[in-house]
């Protein structure tokens, strides 16, 4: 779901020439080349990054610095990537995580199940 | 997976890192430094050799004076690993990371950890909001990709960080709705022991001065000794509450940016099962480090604010120490001319931690915005709150470690960065024992989460 975004780029800043074209939940987005995905999806008007799998509670980016893991998103079909580390990449197909749809952590000694609500 | 073996790996390309690593490479030896960003800076200089100028000029000297750690960087021999993600480090020196989704495994005969500082966490009621950020990461977010609220944005709590990103935001033309700062007068009372040894590093204190002066001459609302902050909002943060002597404030914001200090990054040195002591000064655990930052565990050293909060200068002067330390246990220098080198280094270093005991003092974050009450969440991941934590020390829970099996608290995605110090300092009080004595969380690997897909090298 998008809404006005809540940030937007600083007056000094010259626009990007290079952008690249990723989805989000299915949505088109046009964003500059260079940044990190959950930059991009912030500056597009997104909102809610996820939902926790205890409560279903909407979360989106704390820290920025891959310390929180609030950022987490499905991409490309991969789940629980830190958005805030990763550049956006043309073509890119995100999804927000919803609830405990989705398998939140992977110890390595536990074989990952991918359980549907 | 692929093995190889080096003479030392670089765990974090920050100040510390930086500094380091090029100090080592100076010396002949064989350097791999390893980071998690797509380029060289670390938080404090995030983005450094890719921000365009306007930007870098914006975001002030300091920020600008990374690209000479940078160059160096570049001009150096170190290898330098672009988003690697540092899963493992042993005692015996093996560093394992993910680069581009495949394993690789480095065999050093010693390791410099730079791993640096996170934001402390502000546990207030409506934290985990969306729409509620740390100031760091709004920073990050003006550094990396030179965006800012797009509505006028609330600033809180205490701390460096929080005014220079005021100030930034003004250089910038983004308006702040207000500064809600939770510097009390019993603060500045309580700094003043330490005003002497701070004014003998006037150039620092000048700085913060004249960032002061110039929020306050820009006339945004400046509320002090705020207290019972709390953010409002269902979906996502509508406000901010909070009350100045008794009296309830409501300012409206879709964002509001917290921020009380910085802690040690001290995953790693954790998980080596290093000797950790309790700072009382800064209200944190960091690593047990002798003169040139080796831990208890021989051959691991820690540079930079990951062994204990200093800032960006004395992290790139730790950092060469750490190096020259290094180089002469690898016998790549004689302790006579390491000496003579770390003199001037240490001397740097004593005069840009003179403003520290009056920054620790005067910013040391309050009681109530480290040790919340019962309804709010400390544990973001799993949704323990501080009520929740005090239930399980009634039933007899002793430390952190318990609470995981007592209700997941620390368990979840984050591994307990975001919640330990939390955890550590509300079981402690309501034991009634030091934080020291009630530890903290045992931290293992994979410190940053992997696949057995990823593990298994397919």
């Amino acid at each position: 779901m998008r809404t006005d975004p809540l940030f937007q780029p600083v007056m000094s800043e010259v626009r990007s020439t290079r952008t690249v074209t990723l989805s989000f939940n299915d949505q088109a987005l046009e964003v500059p080349a260079g940044i990190s995905v959950a930059a991009a999806l912030l500056m597009s008007g997104i909102h809610r990054f996820r939902a926790t799998p205890v409560s279903e509670s909407p979360r989106a980016p704390y820290c920025m610095m891959g310390v929180c893991f609030e950022c987490l998103v499905e991409i490309d079909g991969a789940p629980n990537r830190q958005s805030c580390l990763i550049e956006v990449a043309d073509g890119m197909r995100i999804r927000s995580q919803e609830g405990a749809r989705d398998l939140i952590f992977q110890p390595v000694s536990v074989q990952a199940v991918e359980v549907q609500s | 997976m692929s093995h190889s073996a080096v003479d030392v790996v670089v765990v974090g390309a920050g100040a510390a890192g930086m500094a380091g690593a090029v100090a080592l490479a100076g010396l002949g030896l064989q350097v791999v430094l390893l980071d998690e960003q797509g380029s060289p800076g670390g938080q404090i200089y995030r983005g450094i050799t890719l921000a365009p100028l306007s930007r870098r000029d914006l975001l002030g000297p300091d920020y600008a004076h990374g690209n000479v750690l940078a160059q160096a960087l570049a001009s150096s021999s170190v290898r330098y690993e672009k988003g690697a993600a540092v899963w493992q480090v042993t005692r015996d020196h093996q560093v394992s990371y993910l680069r581009d989704g495949r394993l690789h495994t480095l065999q050093a005969k010693a390791v410099l950890l730079a791993t640096g500082a996170m934001e402390r966490p502000f546990p207030i009621p409506g934290w985990t909001l969306p729409g509620v950020m740390s100031a760091g990461a709004a920073q990050i977010l003006l550094k990396s990709a030179g965006l800012a609220p797009s509505e006028p944005v609330v600033l809180a709590g205490c701390g460096p960080l929080l005014y220079l990103l005021g100030w930034q935001y003004l250089r910038a033309g983004v308006p702040i709705k207000a500064l809600v700062d939770t510097t009390r007068p019993e603060d500045y009372w309580r700094a003043r022991r330490h005003l002497f040894a701070a004014l003998r590093a006037w150039p620092y204190l000048r700085k913060g001065l004249e960032l002061m002066r110039s929020l306050r001459s820009a006339h945004i609302p400046h509320y002090t000794a705020a207290e019972q902050l709390a953010v409002e909002g269902d979906e996502a943060a509508t406000a901010l509450t909070f009350t100045v002597a008794g009296k309830a404030q409501r300012i409206e914001s879709r964002c509001v940016l917290l921020h009380q200090g910085v802690v040690p990054n001290i995953q790693f040195s954790q998980s080596l099962r290093a000797r950790h002591y309790w700072d009382a000064d800064q209200l944190c655990f960091s690593p047990v480090v002798d003169a040139w930052g080796e831990l208890d565990v021989p051959g691991v050293f820690a540079a930079g604010d990951g062994a204990g909060i200093g800032g960006a200068q004395a992290a790139a002067l730790q950092g060469e120490l750490a190096g020259l330390g290094i180089a002469q246990r690898l016998g790549a220098i004689e302790a006579g001319q390491r000496d003579p080198r770390a003199a001037t280094l240490r001397e740097r270093l004593a005069l840009n931690l003179r403003i520290r005991p009056f920054l620790d003092a005067l910013y040391q974050p309050r009681e109530e915005n480290r040790i919340p009450a019962d309804n709010v969440m400390v544990c973001r991941c799993e949704e323990v709150t501080a009520g929740d934590l005090r239930k399980f020390v009634a039933l007899g829970c002793a430390g952190p470690n318990q609470a995981k099996s007592f209700g997941r608290c620390g368990m979840g995605p984050c591994q307990g960065r975001m919640c330990g110090l939390t955890v550590t300092e509300v079981i402690a009080k309501a034991r009634g024992v030091t934080a020291e004595e009630v530890g903290y969380y045992r931290i293992r690997p994979p410190i940053k989460p992997i696949t057995l897909g990823e593990l298994a090298g397919d």
